[in-house]
Order: C-alpha cells, then sequence, then structure tokens
C-alpha cells in the first residue's frame, strides 16, 4: 500500500511538471495571443484591454494555477478560432480517439502474445530467421501506409465503410467501431510486431534461468515449465511494454485520424497548429500526455500485484 | 570475435543498395522531379517510368528518389543531434551521478511523457510549421531523451569497473575517462540504439510531413508524396505504392542491421 501511495504521489508530481511544461510552452508562443485575436484591429490600447480581460496580464504561475484548476472542472478557456469553450470542443473527439487506442490495443495484445510465445518456442528452429525478418517487415510498415492501402481496398474496393462519413458514436456505436476497425489495425500492425519480438526475448532470457533448468530436469516438459513458471516472470517487462505501446499508439493515432478522415483529438490538433489556436492545443497535449502516464502508473501498480519483490524494492 | 550473421549482411546490403541510390538521387534522377509532363499523364510504370508518372505527367521514380533524399537528410541530422546531445547528457549524469542526475533524469521522464510524434508536434507548432529546419531541430531534440537514458545506464554500469578505477588512479583527466576509456565500451548498447533512432526519425518525419506540418514543397518527403498520392490512389495506386514501398524497404533495411547489432551484443555478452 505503501508503494502504491509513493507511486500515485510520483504520477501527480509528473502530471504538475508535464503540464507545467506544456503550459509554460504555449504562454511563450502565445504572448502575443491578443494581437492574434484582434488581428487587423490591433492597437496597443485595444491590446492592453483585452489582456486584463482575458487575464494575461497576471504573472505566469498564477496563470498556470489557474488553468490547472479550470482543468479538472471542465474550464479550458475559449478557442480561438471555434469561438466555442475548448472542453465543448474536445469531449466528443476524446471519446472517438479513446475507442481507436482502445481497440488498437486489444488487437495488439489477442495478436502479439500468442505469437511472441510461439515464436520464443521456435527460436532456433528452421524458420525462425524467415519468422524474424517478417517480424521486423511488419515493423517497418508506416500505418499511413498500411492507413492508406487498407482505406482503399474496405472503403473504395468493398465498401465495407464510406471514407470521410464517421458515424455518431452514440448514434451508431457498432458501426462508428467498424469505422474504427481498420484504423486500428493499420495502427497494430507495427507495434503488435515490437511486441511479439519483446515478448520472445523476454521469455528466452527467462528460459536459460536455473530455476526453468531444475524444472526440466525433475522431468516437466518444457511446454509445462513455459505456461507454468516463465510466462509469469515473463509478465513484467511485457506489462511495462505494454504502457509504453498505449502512448505509441495515442501518438500513432494523430497520423492515422487524418488518413481515415476519423474526427479525434488527433485530427483535431493537427488542425489547431495550423490555425494556432493555442488553447486548443494546449488542452489535446496535457490530455494526451496524462493519458500516457496514467498508463504507465497503471503499469506499475499491476506489476507491483504480479510481482511482490517490487513492493518492497520500490521497483529495482 | 566481431562475426557477421545473416541479419546484419542482408541488413547492410539492403540498407547500402538504398544509400547508394538515395546519394545518386542528390546528383542525377531521370528526370525532373518538379517538372510536369514529362511523360503522359497517371501512366502506369513502365521502362520509361519506372513508377509510372502521376496527374501532372511528372515522373514519379524520380520524386521517390528526391523525397527519400529529403527524408533521409533529415533522419540522418536529427539521430545526430540526439545522439550527440543525449549521450553527453547521459556520461555526466551517468558517471557523476548527483543531484544534476536526479533533475535531469525527472526532466527526462516528464519529456516522455509525450509520445515523440507529440512532442515534435508541440515544438514544432513553437517554432512554426513548414519549415524544414523546425522539423531537424524539433526531432533532434525529441530523440535526446532516448539516447540520454540509454548511455546513462551503460555510463554508470562502468563508472567503477576496475581498468576505469585503475586509469583514474593514473591521473586520467574527466573527459578522457569518459571518451577515450568508457565510451568505446558502450557501442553495443549505443549502436542499436542508433539503428532504432533512425528508424523513427525516418517514420516520425515521414509522419509529420504527411500531416502537412513537416517538409513542405519543395522540399517534397516521402510522407508529404504519400497524404498527395493518398488523394489519387484509384487512378494512380503505384504513386503510393512505389513511395509507401521506399519507406518500408529504408526502416527494414535499418532494422535488420539493428537485429543483427543486437545478437551479435548477445553472443557476445
Amino acid at each position: 500500500m505503501k508503494y502504491a501511495a509513493k507511486r500515485i504521489a510520483m504520477l501527480l508530481l509528473t502530471m504538475v511538471i508535464v503540464s507545467f511544461l506544456a503550459f509554460a510552452a504555449f504562454s511563450l508562443i502565445s504572448g502575443n495571443t491578443a494581437e492574434i485575436l484582434l488581428g487587423t484591429q490591433a492597437t496597443p490600447e485595444r491590446v492592453a484591454a483585452l489582456e486584463r480581460e482575458l487575464g494575461l496580464d497576471r504573472p505566469l504561475l498564477a496563470r498556470y494555477a489557474g488553468w490547472l484548476l479550470g482543468f479538472f472542472t471542465g474550464d479550458l478557456g475559449t478557442s480561438f478560432s471555434y469561438k466555442q469553450p475548448v472542453w465543448e470542443l474536445i469531449a466528443p473527439k476524446a471519446a472517438v480517439t479513446l475507442c481507436l487506442s482502445a481497440l488498437s490495443f486489444l488487437l495488439i495484445v489477442a495478436v502479439s502474445i500468442p505469437l511472441g510465445v510461439r515464436s520464443a518456442r521456435q527460436a532456433g528452429g528452421r524458420l525462425d530467421g524467415v519468422w524474424t525478418a517478417l517480424d521486423q517487415l511488419c515493423m517497418a510498415v508506416p500505418p499511413f501506409f498500411t492507413g492508406i492501402l487498407l482505406s482503399w481496398l474496405f472503403s473504395t474496393v468493398l465498401r465495407w465503410f464510406v471514407h470521410g462519413n464517421f458515424p455518431d458514436l452514440r448514434a451508431d456505436f457498432p458501426g462508428a467501431l467498424k469505422y474504427l476497425f481498420f484504423a486500428a489495425v493499420s495502427l497494430a500492425i507495427p507495434r503488435a510486431a515490437m511486441t511479439v519480438r519483446m515478448l520472445r526475448s523476454t521469455i528466452l532470457r527467462e528460459m536459460r534461468k536455473d530455476y526453468v533448468r531444475t524444472a526440466i530436469s525433475r522431468g516437466n516438459d518444457r511446454g509445462g515449465v513455459l505456461y507454468r513458471h516463465v510466462l509469469k516472470n515473463a509478465l513484467v517487462p511485457v506489462v511495462t511494454f505494454l504502457a509504453q505501446t498505449m502512448a505509441e499508439i495515442v501518438a500513432g493515432g494523430i497520423v492515422v485520424e487524418q488518413v481515415f478522415a476519423i474526427p479525434g483529438l488527433g485530427r483535431m490538433l493537427v488542425a489547431s497548429i495550423s490555425n494556432r489556436d493555442y488553447p486548443v492545443v494546449q488542452a489535446i497535449v496535457v490530455i494526451l500526455a496524462f493519458w500516457v502516464v496514467l498508463a504507465g502508473t497503471a503499469a506499475d501498480l499491476i506489476n507491483q500485484r504480479i510481482d511482490p519483490r517490487l513492493r518492497l524494492g520500490g521497483g529495482s | 570475435m566481431k562475426r557477421m550473421n545473416g541479419y546484419l549482411k542482408a541488413g547492410l546490403v539492403l540498407t547500402g543498395l538504398l544509400a547508394a541510390v538515395i546519394v545518386l538521387g542528390y546528383f542525377w534522377t531521370p528526370y525532373d522531379p518538379t517538372a510536369m509532363a514529362v511523360g503522359p499523364k497517371l501512366d502506369a510504370p513502365s521502362l520509361a517510368h519506372l513508377m509510372g508518372t502521376d496527374n501532372f505527367g511528372r515522373d514519379i521514380f524520380s520524386r521517390v528518389l528526391k523525397g527519400a533524399g529529403t527524408t533521409f537528410a533529415i533522419a540522418v541530422s536529427t539521430v545526430a543531434i540526439g545522439a550527440v546531445c543525449g549521450t553527453a547528457v547521459g556520461a555526466v549524469t551517468g558517471y557523476f551521478g548527483g543531484a544534476a542526475d536526479e533533475i535531469l533524469m525527472r526532466l527526462n521522464d516528464a519529456l516522455t511523457a509525450f509520445p515523440s510524434i507529440l512532442l515534435a508536434l508541440v515544438i514544432i507548432s513553437i517554432l512554426g510549421p513548414g519549415k524544414k529546419y523546425n522539423v531537424v531541430l524539433a526531432l533532434g531534440l525529441v530523440f535526446i531523451p532516448s539516447f540520454a537514458r540509454v548511455t546513462r545506464t551503460a555510463f554508470a554500469a562502468l563508472r567503477d569497473v576496475n581498468y576505469v578505477k585503475s586509469v583514474r588512479l593514473m591521473g586520467a583527466s574527466r573527459a578522457r575517462i569518459l571518451v577515450v576509456h568508457i565510451l568505446p565500451n558502450t557501442m553495443s548498447v549505443l549502436l542499436p540504439a542508433l539503428t532504432i533512432g533512425f528508424n523513427n526519425a525516418v517514420l516520425a518525419e515521414a509522419s509529420m510531413s504527411y500531416l502537412g506540418i513537416g517538409a513542405t514543397p519543395p522540399d517534397a518527403s516521402l510522407g508529404y508524396m504519400l497524404s498527395e498520392a493518398q488523394g489519387m490512389f484509384t487512378m494512380a495506386p503505384w504513386y503510393a505504392l512505389g513511395t509507401g514501398l521506399m519507406i518500408v524497404l529504408l526502416v527494414f533495411g535499418v532494422g535488420l542491421i539493428g537485429e543483427g547489432l543486437q545478437r551479435r551484443g548477445n553472443e557476445v555478452a
């Protein structure tokens, strides 16, 4: 329990640092926010008046505190280009991105764990090199390239979904999932390949340990030892790796959403960067970063349940 | 002891071929990559146009060569920035430890909370989108933490090894210990990290220019070309396929080298 408390305190600290970095960075560039908003009508007096109105004349730390408080109470300011509250703008898009990430994550876990175990069992076999090369090839395929091919095949040729016509998440959930599925697949391929490789090397390293030799010398067959003893020990690094995968999915999603014209956070982010709509960019960046930090913490807490040794050492 | 394995050989051959073609592309391409109507519009691949032509009648093979050159140059320079700065940070923090180490590693943790593309996008939006050098700078900065982490572990592990203690007693300067004595022994982790970094850089650069935030015309890179090609996939699938294949082969080749290096490292260890 002490470990969990310490980990959560660290999580909060990281969240504060992460959000402060983002906030400070965007304050640095959007120092002339009022000028951007006023455009051609900017006069020194009007700029000063608007800055007072927006609270931009306050010191950085005070603004940051206000913004962070707003983050948790649902007040993220107003978008420059849409003139709408950022929170209202972002919430439905966050739901879409969440579905896409979850779907892709499930695909990665479902495919890579059996394949990784299989690959470790056949290490040194006749076709091992071919499989390893194939795995490397899958890692080399960028998700947006697979995405272009898949959206052409399933949208233009087979007409399983209409590109650019994303069904409303609440009105037509199965339809939306079907649309997201192909994006999730293209996102999952390289990451699944990496997970297979990681699982394989973890299992192989574990198989060389003394307890495995002992178990086998006592007459257990290799497969039984693998499933009963080795997998449990190989799980800890894999859980950590999967948390990083979560981060990569979030990042890859930014691009894949663009390929499939999915109205998620990534698409919004790219559009807002081009429009210099900093309140929106800042909010999305911090949400995505929090998501990644949370995944990392969750992984640590899960690992600590799996492996009691971690509870004592504090993760060495 | 430095044996070549199959992965290393295959990767070096593939990457060598691609690098040769890309370098050739800096000096000579079959056609002018930006000239329109060098052939019929939307022409399928043929001997005259190895990868066909696009809707303006531009030769796609020439464009892919040029685009790969841009992507390659950006990837190499970002990895160079990331590796040099990251190794410097990792060496100092790993070897000396202390408060600076603590602070830098916490900062490192915070930075790794931003997925690489996201961080690069943030830096780009701060520096101003659409300029080639900003992409290099942004991606270079993004890759510093991962290199710092890898080298820090290696330097910290070698800090109190006997041979290092011995040169320290002989009065070698700190800089000499770090660069001459420890650095060569970190190559077994640094080289695979370089291949991974290169591949990440290629993919990140391609992603960003696909999004229209990275290199933009006239410096078209492979990612930008893919976004162009997506619009005309039904009319000219060879455009997307040729461009995508170039990225895949580039990353695949370097990935094989990385796999080979890692296996060799494991054998030696």
